[in-house]
């Protein structure tokens, strides 16, 4: 089963409620993957703190032009619909951050003057966090490849066990890279006006996507009961209200995870867990 | 000699627009005779707006830009093109040009500002 945790608005707490949640299934026995699909700014890893034992490093293909082999026929720049490949005359330019790798330009070239380079755009850490495997994926500094990095990170789930997805907020490209095919979708928003304008958008998307879901409320009892009522207008189940706790926040801002700092909480996750049918 | 200056309208005493990429239009003038035609910028909306753009200008034959701004992309492709790059350039599109026929212009040794500059104002 994968389990995608997701968010229109960015800071909701989709990391904390990944996290613990991917940690309290893996100690009641479940196998358990957690899956950093943040890549912009992975930070599951603060709270998990894996063992990290393999890294790999992502790479997308780019053209490279052979000039000697190029006859100037300026096919290549015509099919790029990025600019990534430009004829000025006798002269092609590539401009490798534009590129999307759809491989046109190799194809129509007539002199097989187009070579395929690679271009590094992140890398991906795997590991143990206790019982929990844990995979995670870093966008290289500058890169915008982020979609094409997500889905190599996904491709580290295995297939019989939970995979627990921590989603890049927003309701852009990366978040549906993210959770294309997902068995299931928790939103995680906070009870404010923000927290409500962009939860409207991350439903909307999941539901384009056809993909199941439901809403968890954080920091419950800040801002006001707007997020409830629309869920019970649109028929949206809330599957779990995590209180406005200080202690909390203060485990988090110390890199703790809640069910450790907290254990009274466990019980909640566990219960989330089973609704959600990851338990 | 044809000279393309970014303008945000299709006259030559609209102003220069200060975006590359981005620009309204580009009023390309004949030096010699003072002589323009208005060519659309068809990129405005589209990502690599600026290499774009570097296209169109110099498929107008134009052998310089004068613009506001413009970023290492486009820089580049207009390079590749042999088009002569003056930025910083200011005021209606017909001072501009005379500022440049008088040689008061400086010549631009590379981009000014970092690539999608335009996309916000």
């Amino acid at each position: 089963m994968i389990l995608a945790v997701a968010s229109g608005k960015g800071g909701t707490g989709k990391t904390t409620v990944a996290t613990n949640l991917a940690k309290v299934c893996a100690a009641a026995g479940r196998p358990t993957q957690y899956i950093d699909c943040d890549v912009e700014e992975p930070n599951g890893h603060i709270f998990l703190k894996p063992q990290i034992d393999g890294r790999e490093e992502v790479t997308v293909e780019v053209p490279q032009v052979d000039a000697a082999k190029c006859i100037g026929c300026g096919r290549c720049g015509q099919i790029c619909q990025y600019s990534a490949i430009v004829c000025i005359g006798e002269k092609v330019l590539t401009f490798e951050q534009l590129c999307h790798s759809c491989g046109g330009c190799w194809l129509v070239c007539p002199a097989e003057a187009i070579e395929r380079e690679p271009l590094r755009i992140g890398e991906i850490e795997t590991g143990q966090a206790g019982p929990l495997g844990f995979v995670s994926g870093r966008l290289e500094i500058g890169h915008v490849r982020t979609p094409s990095l997500i889905r190599s990170v996904r491709r580290h789930i295995q297939s019989d066990g939970l995979a627990i997805v921590d989603v890049p907020p927003g309701t852009s490209c990366p978040v549906v890279a993210a959770i294309r095919g997902v068995d299931f979708v928790l939103l995680v928003t906070e009870p404010t006006p923000f927290g409500l304008n962009d939860l409207k958008l991350a439903v909307e998307l999941v539901r384009e996507m056809g993909l199941p879901f439901a809403v968890a409320i954080n920091r419950d009892g800040i801002g006001n009961d707007q997020t409830q009522a629309y869920c019970k207008a649109e028929g949206i189940e809330i599957v779990a209200s995590i209180p406005d706790d200080r202690r909390i926040a203060q485990a988090y801002s110390t890199g703790q995870m809640i069910v450790d700092a907290l254990p009274e909480y466990t019980e909640r996750f566990r219960d989330l867990a089973t609704r959600l049918g990851a338990l | 000699m044809k000279v393309a200056v970014t303008s945000t309208g299709r006259t030559m005493d609209a102003q220069v627009d200060p975006r590359f990429g981005r620009a309204a239009c580009f009023v390309v003038v004949d030096t010699d005779n003072m002589e323009f035609e208005a060519v659309e910028n068809t990129n405005v909306d589209a990502g690599g707006a600026g290499i774009s753009a570097a296209k169109v200008v110099i498929d107008t034959g134009a052998r310089a830009v004068l613009t506001g701004n413009c970023g290492p992309n486009a820089e580049r492709t207009l390079r590749a093109g042999n088009i002569t790059l003056y930025t910083g350039v200011t005021g209606a599109v017909a001072e501009a040009v005379e500022r440049f026929k008088a040689g008061k212009l400086t010549e631009a040794t590379g981009p000014n500002v970092q690539s999608h500059s335009g996309m916000n104002s």
